[in-house]
């Protein structure tokens, strides 16, 4: 059975006032520092021995203005790497554009892990599960990347590279998020299945956004969680509807065709030929979501 | 060991912690105040819920040093003096709780769900204590006593406590 200490282990803290102070102190502690924003990911791993022990958390809380959650029509919208769970599911600018991001995000964990966890936090965890991955994978994110040698914009499809993993070296910190705007007729929507209703991970995520005009499917993306070792597009699925006139036919092969993204793990949270029937299922009431059938 | 202010219920407390104590650990260990409990000890219970700068937090997954010169309100700052407040008497007169021991946490989320929603409907209170886990399954009464709560603070108990 797993040991789980009721104690953390010992680690020096320190809290940064700037970027280039937690980069500073990231470079020189190289890969013996780990980077604490709301902590509720960092502290159960850290009680459960679950990863390397750190000998120092770097806490960026204290950097002024990294709780940003902006929106305009040229950069679209900015998620600082502080802006909270609940800060983005409740912001009503996301509630009316980004409508997967929010209901991704209020269908996270609870309202006290949502008040101090962060969006960035879900994407830097990089679980194949995380909520906010497929609704943002869907919406077009790309996260901004700091570091010794400069900054970068990775897209979010780039950006995972396994269970737990992703291209952020040790050095380098996410410091925000962007979303581009989308079209204003676009429709979105993040579905969640999980036994229990709250405190519980997803066994399948999907979220789709799309334009239909004039029954022809103008653009849509397609992002699945928990069903592959990283969050993942359905390019192929994606490809099938563009262009097209939307039926409830092309909708369901569409659907079919998203799984051929999957390979999901058999778990006790569900068996893997579970997962696959409920990513098409899943996949196929989002589409009919977003298109209105 | 680091200094640190904790404003805990209106007092300041000036105290040295250790950068790996969590905040429920100095709450119960170095102030004694044993009134928020720790459940599971990861965030998923919401035994140890106490409130930091008017939101809902899991104390248990807070480091003491994140808390630095922060305000936090326990389930010890509800009662003025001997007086209960609202929600500590709807829990007594519905009977919203068997054991006991999530109760503190459950009040806690309940004060932070009050004050910005005074008149909640009852999906709007499962949805707030959704991160509270009752293990005597006692919901039902815990949500009639929060909206008997919420009714009292607004029949003129509002101000009284720290709701904050």
């Amino acid at each position: 059975m797993r040991v789980f200490y009721r104690r953390l282990p010992k680690f020096q803290y320190i809290a940064v006032r700037s970027l280039d102070e937690a980069l500073a102190f990231l470079a020189e502690h190289r890969g013996k520092a780990k980077v604490l924003a709301g902590g509720t990911d960092l502290v159960p791993q850290l009680k459960k021995r679950e990863i390397e022990l750190p000998a120092c958390v770097v806490d960026l809380k204290a950097i002024p203005g990294l709780d940003v959650i902006s929106h305009d029509r040229q950069s679209g919208l900015v998620l600082g790497a502080l802006a909270t769970i609940n800060a983005v599911g409740q912001n009503r600018v996301v509630e009316e554009k980004f409508k997967a991001l929010s209901q991704a995000a209020l269908s996270m964990a609870s309202p006290q892990v949502r008040n101090r966890g962060t969006i960035a936090g879900n994407i830097c965890n990089a679980v194949p599960s995380a909520d906010s991955a497929p609704a943002l994978l869907a919406l077009n994110a790309s996260v901004k990347i700091k570091g010794p040698k400069g900054e970068r914009t990775v897209p979010l499809d780039q950006f995972f590279t396994g269970p737990r993993t992703t291209v952020l070296g040790a050095d380098e910190l996410l410091y925000e998020i962007l979303v581009p705007n989308q079209d204003r007729a676009s429709r979105g929507v993040y579905l969640k299945l999980s036994p229990r209703h709250s405190m519980d991970l997803a066994v399948v995520g999907v979220a789709a956004v799309g334009l239909l005009e004039d029954g022809i499917c103008k653009a849509v993306k397609i992002a699945l969680g928990a069903v592959a070792p990283t969050p993942v597009r359905a390019p192929m699925a994606e490809a099938l509807l563009t262009g097209k006139v939307i039926t409830q036919g092309l909708i369901d092969e569409a659907a079919r065709n998203a799984l051929t993204q999957c390979s999901p793990i058999d778990d006790h949270r569900a068996s893997r030929e579970y997962r696959c029937d409920m990513v098409y299922a899943m996949t196929r009431r989002a589409l009919a979501h977003i298109f209105g059938r | 060991m680091k200094e640190i202010r904790l404003n805990v219920n209106g007092t300041e407390y000036d105290i040295a912690v250790r950068p790996h104590a969590t905040l429920l650990e100095v709450l119960r260990e170095d102030l004694g105040l044993i009134g928020t409990k720790e459940g599971c000890g990861e965030g998923e219970c919401g035994a140890c819920t106490v409130i930091i700068e008017g939101k809902a937090a899991n104390s248990c997954i807070v480091l003491a040093l994140e808390a630095d010169g922060k305000e936090v309100t326990t389930i010890e700052g509800l009662a003025d003096g001997g007086k209960l407040h609202p929600i500590q008497e709807a829990f007594v007169e519905i009977g919203g709780l068997q054991c006991g021991f999530c109760t503190p946490g459950m009040m806690m989320t309940a004060t932070a769900l009050l004050s910005k929603n005074p008149n909640p409907t009852e999906a709007e209170v499962r949805d707030a204590i959704r991160g509270n886990l009752c293990r005597c399954t006692g919901y039902v009464n815990i949500v009639k006593a929060i909206q008997l709560a919420g009714k009292k603070m607004q029949a003129g108990g509002a101000t009284e406590g720290r709701t904050s």
